[in-house]
């Protein structure tokens, strides 16, 4: 049955669905209705929902329960990001599955409240301290922010290791026709590193302090080794038209949805647009990109940023073709019309009268 | 022949990292007679922050967590609310619990979690060789306050006891101290309170240790012990501060 759903109400009921019961946030716009939502449902489930008193409490909140065994998240937008990013390095440091949703806003600072792919490199490079990596899904739709949230909990279980849910204000506040299309989860793989109390059993400890020289090289050597696993086997992205394209656009979230029009557009005058469309920021389709790159006449980014994503962009074509970048910044969102004048600026001469075709076309609606 | 005194089964037996008459070492002793003797080791969970503290895993053979700094209230609190029916403490230092976490501390008293917490008190910073505590006492000589500690300057020492007292959720404060083997057996009855207080599940409760710090005091252990009695508890008075188990707060 298809209900009509936030993108932030979406991703609280998803990780209902999935079993999280330990619930802690403080109220940041534009993620207010998350944190609503899992007021009203978690006593409902018999979960618990904390209101913290600030971000680095939530997340603190969530290193206790996600160390004594149970499904648990947070969520928050930019500023709030900031804050956790102490108990997010923490809970890297200290193998800890859970999940954390940031829908992002407008920056530097308090910035504002409208939508924005800012928080890219915070997310995907690390964000807090150390040589850590967190799992990062962008969703570009109400469906998939649940079916991400849906995941994230069991890949967060199965590498023991944060996993963040990479929105932006736009995702979070949209509200579309939506099915939970996985069965509310009840079975759960054993925890035995977890704190239950040392009954019958060696005690077990939760931490990242190695103060003896070598060990923690060694830990951040295991670390790594558990990173490059993920990044064989978790890569998820959508690629479109992207056989024989002419331009290519990468973009990922609610630019992608945009992007998704440009593509269509141009269809309709047999200009080629391709559209890589990475889930995981990281880890990052680089091996993809890569091999498109060598068959592509150029790439364009598209970020609600000053061009973040894009470094990686380029980091995986490795000069095989020309990358260029048309973003927005603190709140703008791109338009279609706006990138196709920047296709139009980045394609070759011969190509220049059909993107001023699809020109017309998007100028005419 | 009649054993007196062992090693608490809930201690490992290995030399700890304190410095010559530190009094950690002393306080979770207490913790693990405790322990042993409520036979809970099954069903209890520590929490260590960054302090002197930290490598309180290292010496109690029971499960335990690490917390940033200033941040065991509310990982405490994670912890409780995933097990409710366990014991659930933590060992915090001035530093760690007055100053960086005091927002943390608040809250956790203000919402009455069930869970203990021991407060070391030596109104000093020594795991970074120390600096002023907000417990620092005023005239206190540390690295960071060469020349004494000046109210103007520095603000007063924060009484964590009296300041949780006026909170509602707050259920059972105590100061105590280890400055005397009697004081000791004080101190070990208090953090036996605290954990009755969990099991009852009457709310929050913090004992706070005033404890020596020998090395960074600049003075031997005798005379830390003796400056715990007579300057310390002039401006950290001992005694019960709030006990649900009294109508009034004392
Ligand atoms: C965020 C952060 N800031 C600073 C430190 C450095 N640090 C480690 S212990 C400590 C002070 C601890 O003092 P206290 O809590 O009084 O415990 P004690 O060592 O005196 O037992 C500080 C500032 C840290 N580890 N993390």
């Amino acid at each position: 049955m298809k209900q009509l759903l936030m993108g932030n109400e979406a991703a609280a009921e998803a990780a209902i669905q999935a079993g999280c019961r330990y619930y802690y946030g403080y109220p940041i716009t534009p993620q207010n209705e998350l944190i609503n939502y899992m007021a009203v449902r978690m006593p409902q489930v018999g979960g618990t929902f904390i209101q913290a008193e600030s971000e680095i409490a939530a997340i603190s909140m969530v290193h206790g329960s996600a160390a004594a065994g149970g499904r648990t998240m947070t969520s928050s937008s930019s500023p709030g990001i900031s804050l956790k990013q102490e108990g997010i390095s923490y809970l890297a440091g200290s193998e800890l599955p859970c999940v954390i949703v940031n829908i992002q806003r407008g920056g530097p600072g308090l910035g504002d409240i409208s939508a924005s792919q800012a928080d890219y490199f915070q997310a995907v490079k690390g964000g807090g301290h150390g040589d850590y990596r967190i799992i990062v899904l962008a969703p570009s739709s109400v469906q998939e922010m649940a079916d991400l949230v849906y995941d994230a909990f069991d890949l967060a279980d199965k590498y023991r290791n944060p996993v963040m849910i990479l929105g932006d204000a736009q995702v979070g506040q949209l509200m579309e026709p939506i099915e939970f299309r996985r069965k509310p989860k009840e079975t759960f793989s054993p925890k035995d590193w977890a704190l239950t109390g040392a009954m019958g059993r060696k005690r077990n400890i939760v931490k990242s302090f190695y103060p003896v020289k070598g060990q923690l090289e060694e830990f951040n050597a295991h670390l790594q080794k558990k990173y490059r696993k993920i990044e064989d086997h978790e890569v998820r992205y959508e690629a479109i038209n992207t056989h024989g394209a002419d331009v290519i656009l990468v973009a990922y979230g609610t630019s992608a949805r945009i992007c998704k029009e440009v593509v269509r557009k141009s269809q309709q005058m047999e200009f080629r647009v391709g559209l890589i469309r990475p889930i995981t920021l990281w880890p990052f389709p680089k091996q993809f990109i890569r091999t498109i790159s060598g068959r592509a006449t150029c790439i364009l980014t598209v970020e609600m940023s000053a061009g973040q994503m894009v470094e990686d962009v380029r980091l995986a074509v490795e000069g095989r073709c020309a990358v260029h970048f048309y973003g927005r910044t603190g709140g703008g969102v791109p338009t279609s019309l706006e990138i196709m004048k920047k296709i139009a600026e980045i394609v070759p001469d011969n190509l220049v009268a059909k993107v001023h075709g699809v020109l017309q076309l998007v100028e005419a609606k | 022949m009649q054993t007196l005194y062992e090693k608490p089964k809930a201690m490992f037996d290995t030399p700890t990292h304190f410095c010559p008459g530190c009094g950690h070492g002393i306080v979770l002793r207490l913790i693990a007679e405790i322990i042993d003797s409520w036979n809970i080791r099954g069903k209890t969970i520590g929490l260590a922050p960054v302090g002197c503290s930290v490598l309180a895993y290292n010496y109690l053979d029971i499960d335990m967590c690490e917390a940033a700094h200033g941040r065991p209230p509310a990982v405490a609190t994670g912890i409780k609310r995933v097990h409710p029916d366990h014991f659930v403490f933590a060992y915090q230092g001035d530093g760690d619990l007055a100053a960086i976490g005091t927002a943390e501390i608040i809250h956790a008293a203000n919402r009455g979690e069930n869970i203990t917490f021991i407060f070391v008190n030596n109104a000093i910073y020594g795991m970074t060789n120390g600096q002023m505590a907000p417990t620092t006492l005023l005239g206190q000589k540390t690295v960071t306050t060469p020349s004494g500690r000046d109210a103007v300057n520095c603000g007063y020492p924060i009484r964590i006891c009296e300041l949780l007292a006026v909170l509602d959720g707050s259920s059972y404060l105590e100061r105590v101290s280890i400055s005397s083997p009697e004081n000791i057996r004080r101190t070990k009855k208090a953090i036996e309170k605290g954990f009755k207080t969990q099991k009852e599940k009457k709310g929050f409760s913090l004992i706070e240790i005033l404890s020596p710090c020998p090395i960074y005091w600049r003075m031997d252990a005798n005379e830390s012990m003796k400056y715990i009695d007579e300057e310390m508890t002039r401006t950290f008075p001992l005694g019960v501060v709030k006990d649900w188990e009294q109508k009034k707060s004392g």
